[in-house]
């Protein structure tokens, strides 16, 4: 069942599907995409994750063809998307952010007739199966339900069996019971080997789904790397511990951000080792005992947080 | 282009299919150019028109009036919403990320919506055969169907064009309702303008391309024709209207949904 397609991008550029340097894209006097650089692995899922606005979609859509880019190179499956090939839409699979299917067709017609334009259509049954449509297949269109329709457009752009896929914003408005459904179904679509391509700007989605993830923020790649790397990168760390009778002395030499949330101290540094020293230090010397004292790791939340925020503060000032 | 064409006649396939899956819009677009019909014979049934070579009755002028009208409902009306209502729910741009060529794509719906003006204008001569007792033409048929078949491809390319007009699918029926109903009062659709309009409205039914069509149809479906029936200026109007329609179509048309 499975095919040798790999041979033209195997001699061009070895292990990367997509490779962005210096991307630059501006709407008028609005700069969308500032410089950007990254690549994408084979048979990884690559999360861009981003606040609303921040150029994930014109992104994408470079690297789809929808749209020309005004500078940089942009290498998708060794095609320049703005020039595709004949074989670039073969071996891409595309689910926009949203459904453009014929409403009054079932979904074994849509597919079917999806099937049709590519050279080596992926099996009806199967694709059918990996997003949980088979006993679907009868319905029209028009009568599934919102998730049902997502994961309808998902088959659409698996039916060319297609080596990589852009999913944008795969789940923005789904209760959390189907976005769960929807992330199984990125998990089943990493075992079919496809290298996944996806856009979101829920921190939580690209931490559960994504090998490797960049952090797109007003246009530009504020990080980059798997979500293990992000998070060690500033060995961003907080302290607690308890508010007692004596302990705002404790603080007197930290020079980190410091906040009092229902009398407990958090310290957020990059110089864990370094901070904690000073407190216990003067703690040991006063022969205090920092009640609830706890070292944790940054998540990737606070991360997401700390970068959107400084990047965008920084922006705001920069354009006065 | 034989694997283009064979993928536009697979998307007339599904043309058709989502087509009959709503019935009632399917049963309406058959018949209301009979209702249009039967509402103007009973209005104008009495007269008795002058044509080349003789006399007729309403009803032969209606039959081929009625075609015309059908060619741009179809083609004109019904391509220009379809194309805009695809476009806003995303189908154009979904499409334009797969190797379905558009030519196939175009191929396919305005082949379909052809086949309905074709369907339509059978319908309207045999219903005016049996109930009103017009002639059926024969010897003109070859120029019946050529100007039917240029009339569609001239009609679907404007029908293409005035999409690039619309800004979303909301304001589709309006906008092309606008620019077309106007016309077929001032083209020989629902009137013989010569009888009833002045010099000056007569000169603007002149430069659109419907009454070109609906004479060019009057003349092939005209009993006494002794020639071929072909109206090689008003085809030339005709021809004229598609090349800019395809101009403006080219340049202007687009694939991404309008918010």
């Amino acid at each position: 069942m499975y095919r040798i397609v790999y041979n033209e991008f195997m001699t061009s550029s070895n292990d990367r599907v997509i490779e962005i340097a210096g991307l630059y894209k501006s709407y008028g006097r609005l700069e969308a995409i500032r410089g950007i650089d990254f690549h994408v692995n084979r048979a990884e899922v690559f999360a861009l994750l981003g606040p609303n606005g921040s150029g994930k979609t014109t992104t994408v859509e470079i690297l789809e063809g929808h749209r020309n880019r005004d500078d940089g190179m942009v290498d998708v499956l060794g095609h320049d998307p703005a020039h595709p090939g004949p074989t670039f839409r073969e071996r891409i699979g595309i689910v926009l952010q949203s459904t453009g299917v014929e409403p009054y067709l079932t979904v074994e017609e849509t597919i079917c007739q999806f099937r049709g334009f590519y050279p080596h259509p992926r099996p009806l049954e199967e694709v059918l199966e990996v997003v949980g449509l088979t006993d679907h297949r009868a319905t029209r269109v028009r009568r599934l339900s919102g998730g049902q329709q997502r994961r309808l457009d998902v088959a659409v752009s698996l039916a060319g069996d297609p080596d990589l896929l852009f999913l944008d914003e795969p789940t923005t408005g789904f209760d959390p019971a189907a976005r769960r459904l929807a992330w199984e179904l990125v998990r089943n679509l990493r075992t079919l080997g496809k290298t996944i391509f996806l856009t979101t700007h829920y921190m939580e989605e690209a931490e559960q789904l994504a090998d490797r993830l960049a952090i797109l923020v007003e246009g530009k790649i504020v990080a980059v790397g798997t979500a293990g790397e992000l998070m060690s990168r500033d060995h961003l760390s907080t302290i607690q511990f308890r508010q007692g009778l004596s302990t705002a002395v404790l603080i007197k030499d930290v020079t980190d951000e410091i906040t009092l949330t229902d009398g407990v101290f958090s310290i957020h540094t990059t110089r864990p080792t370094e901070t904690l020293a000073k407190i216990t230090n003067q703690a040991t010397q006063l022969g205090l005992e920092l009640e609830g004292l706890t070292v944790t790791g940054a998540t990737l939340e606070d991360i997401y947080l700390r970068l959107t925020d400084t990047e965008a503060n920084k922006t705001r000032k920069g354009n006065g | 282009m034989m694997r283009k064409i064979q993928l536009g006649i697979r998307q007339l396939r599904y043309e058709a299919l989502a087509f009959t899956r709503n019935p009632a819009a399917a049963f309406f677009t058959f018949i209301f150019p009979l209702f249009v019909f039967v509402i103007l014979n009973q209005l104008f049934g009495d007269l008795v028109l002058q044509v080349e070579g003789g006399e007729t009755n309403s009803a032969t002028f209606y039959v081929p009036a009625i075609a015309a009208l059908s060619v741009v409902n179809a083609c004109y009306t019904g391509l220009a919403m379809s194309m805009t209502f695809s476009r806003d729910r995303g189908l154009l741009k979904r499409l334009r990320g797969t190797p379905l060529p558009v030519e196939s794509f175009l191929i396919g719906r305005v082949l379909f919506m052809t086949l309905v003006a074709i369907v339509l204008v059978v319908i309207v001569t045999l219903f005016g055969a049996v109930f009103y007792d017009i002639a059926v033409p024969t010897d003109t048929l070859p120029a019946l169907l050529i100007t039917l078949g240029i009339g569609a491809a001239t009609f679907s390319i404007l029908g293409l064009a005035i999409t690039s007009f619309i800004p979303n699918a909301d304001a589709a029926p309006a906008v092309v309702n606008a620019s077309i109903l106007p016309l077929f009062f001032i083209s020989d659709v629902f009137m013989r303008i010569d009888d009833y309009g002045p010099k000056w409205l007569l000169l603007v039914g002149d430069l659109f391309p419907v009454k070109h069509l609906s004479q060019a149809l009057q003349t092939a479906f005209n009993p006494f024709e002794t020639g071929t029936g072909f109206e090689f200026a008003h085809l030339g109007v005709i021809v004229l209207w598609g090349v800019v329609g395809a101009f403006v179509a080219t340049y202007r048309f687009s694939w991404e949904p309008r918010l």
